[in-house]
């Protein structure tokens, strides 16, 4: 039943994506500027082979017909050609994807170790100096530009101390063969454990600028959320049976409390799979964020457009998963 | 003998109601010391932009080559950069590009924003649904790439940025425009005004507006340190403000080069960033409390 409501859900969402797809199309088309003559530059090149050129982007079509074409790639499941490095979008972002996931992951541990107990204990001790502490923090967190932040770690751990790196994913002297494109999981199935050691390393930084103001974001509704749903009758009523104070946070309150963080995190990491462009671009981190920035400057809006595309569906999927994941928080809600 | 007259004149009264009105706000705000010091704070990066060029020690865009990367001194109290520009002049200056840029973003998204979702929830319809579709897509849209790629074709200025950041921006008030409209469509008052046989458009104008307009200045409030560190990360990107005009998301993008021989560079626009944007959201969570007092988890 669950699944078919789950099924139903999706096929709402598919106007959506595809919406997205052409707006993603019709956005990088109507920008100003010939993205041929753009992407050539000054560059010598003859008329005839802009005319290649354009023959080979589909540019000489009529836009319906561009679209018609873009769309026959996406059925197929394909993005269409890079044209500066000649390989195909799915490929380009396929190898980028695997270090946005492992850096979204990284920044949710970071994000939770954080908000979580520091929201509930703040909701808690209400009012107290340890509450007000955590509120100053987190706005704080809230305000924070992310570009200056990661700067500000690099050189406090890179620089002053020297204990963490700031660029890329493992130290240029390490190699590792790549399987599965995750870094932490490769090097175990290399059975290199100082490699493993490495790659963590690599990730603390900017999971460590990400996670920070995911945290202060996610502990000011996991506060309010709890503090709200600690003033519920049910709680009382737990209270008043007698079962232990530690039992009716966590079992009684947190439980209910958690379904706004929820749909906060879920936003989040939606947001961070599509690639954060601005860390990525600091930390060096090889991931989608950085492909997209260096591919929006180097006008491969095949690629732009691909990336759209991703960060559209995960959007769409992630909201999906959120409200799947209501139902499994409190039963009494219905897709 | 003035208050006499306006009450007279009916649209003086109302102007003066909403005066004593604003007034009654901005006293609010201030009766706890921290909206004291968010106002204070924003004030003073206020005339700071207004009289850089009186109050910087140098002109904005001088270099001296001979004091490249001096650390901060008293010729130089924040240090100057790879160029040799004073780092406190340029600071100075960089206010100017934050707050117009913030504040001008702002009245366009709320502006656009509001009445677009005011009108829909107003009328419902066809229009409602099919602009609350399009918001639906927008938000599905990254909103990163979309400034970067417009910045990187239209190339960088001042008013292809506010375009670029308004494009999307406006989608945040017409959601709540749209959203409270509807909530209030339902209440005695605007019902009150449909049964006296009042026209559609002034119940939108004068009943539903003024009653939404509390959360629409909270909203634009937060909105406004949110585009200021839009702004700064697109100018970081080398993709926002034109780097011959100060701004601090492209100061601290010059020191990152430099960052681990000249650590001011970067540092201190950061610092001037931050302060600014926390004041700012400080201001909006006050007024939220001020404006709307039933929902004070956060305080």
């Amino acid at each position: 039943m669950r699944l078919l409501k789950i099924l139903q859900r999706l096929l709402a969402a598919l106007p959506v994506a595809l919406g997205v797809a052409v707006l993603a199309f019709l956005f990088l088309r109507f920008l100003p500027g010939d993205p041929v003559e753009i992407m050539l530059g000054d560059t010598q090149v003859s008329k005839q082979q802009i005319a290649e050129l354009r023959h080979q982007l589909n540019l000489d079509q009529p836009i319906g017909a561009q679209l018609i074409h873009f769309f026959g790639q996406l059925a197929h499941g394909q993005l269409g050609t890079s044209i500066v490095k000649d390989e195909s979008v799915t490929k380009l972002i396929g190898n980028a994807l695997p270090a946005t996931i492992e850096l979204t992951f990284a920044t949710v541990v970071v994000a939770l170790l954080i908000a979580l107990p520091v929201g509930i204990l703040s909701a808690i001790h209400q009012g107290s100096w340890l509450d007000r502490a955590v509120l100053s923090g987190a706005l704080l967190g809230i305000s924070m530009p992310s570009f200056w932040f990661g700067l500000l770690l690099i050189l406090f751990f890179a620089v002053e101390v020297h204990l963490l790196p700031t660029s890329g994913r493992i130290s240029s002297t390490l190699l590792v063969d790549r399987r599965t494109g995750f870094m932490l999981v490769d090097t175990l199935l290399a059975g290199d454990p100082r490699a493993f050691v490495d790659a963590v390393k690599h990730l603390v930084l900017p999971a460590l600028t990400l996670g920070v103001v995911f945290a202060a974001v996610l502990a000011r509704v996991v506060r309010s959320s709890m503090i709200e749903a600690l003033h519920r009758q049910y709680v009382t009523t737990a209270r008043a049976k007698g079962v232990r104070e530690a039992g009716v946070i966590v079992k009684h309150a947190l439980r209910n409390a958690l379904i706004p963080a929820v749909t906060v995190a879920g936003l989040q990491i939606g947001e961070l799979l599509g690639g954060n462009m601005i860390v990525e671009t600091i930390f060096a981190w090889p991931g989608v964020g950085r492909l997209v920035v260096n591919s929006i400057f180097a006008r491969d809006y095949v690629v732009v457009q691909g990336a759209v595309m991703l960060y559209a569906i995960t959007y769409v999927a992630v909201n999906l998963l959120v409200d799947v994941i209501y139902t499994f928080l409190n039963p009494r809600i219905v897709l | 003998m003035r208050t006499e007259r306006a009450l007279q004149d009916g649209i003086a009264y109302r102007a003066a109601g909403t005066l004593a009105r604003s007034w009654k706000v901005v006293r609010g705000v201030l009766r706890r010391p921290v909206g004291w010091l968010a106002l204070t704070t924003v004030a003073v990066y206020i005339v700071i932009a207004a009289l850089a060029p009186l109050l910087a020690p140098y002109a904005s865009g001088t270099t001296d080559l001979a004091a490249r990367l001096a650390p901060p001194s008293a010729h130089h109290w924040f240090g100057t950069d790879a160029l040799g520009r004073d780092i406190f002049t340029r600071t100075l200056y960089g206010a100017r590009v934050s707050l117009l840029v913030g504040f001008l973003t702002v009245t366009i998204t709320s502006l656009f924003g509001t009445l677009l979702g005011a009108f829909a929830g107003f009328v419902r319809g066809p229009f409602d649904n099919i602009t609350a579709r399009l918001t639906e897509l927008l938000q599905a849209f990254p909103y990163l790439i979309f400034a970067i790629a417009m910045m990187a074709f239209l190339g960088p200025g001042f008013w292809n940025l506010i375009w670029a950041l308004a494009l999307k921006g406006w989608v945040e008030f017409y959601r709540l425009a749209r959203g409270e409209t509807l909530a209030q469509s339902a209440t005695e008052y605007v019902e009150a005004a449909r049964a006296l046989g009042q026209r559609r458009g002034r119940t939108l104008f004068r009943e539903l507006l003024p009653n939404i307009a509390p959360s629409i200045l909270v909203l634009a409030t937060l909105r406004v340190g949110y585009f200021m560190v839009l702004e700064a990360s697109l100018s970081f990107l080398g993709v926002g403000i034109p780097p011959s005009i100060p701004a601090w998301g492209s100061m601290v993008a010059e020191g990152r080069d430099v960052l681990f021989i000249a650590w001011w560079v970067s540092t201190i626009p950061g610092i001037a960033l931050l302060v600014l944007v926390l004041a700012i959201n400080l201001l909006g969570e006050r007024l939220q409390e001020v404006l709307d007092p039933h929902r004070k988890v956060s305080s």
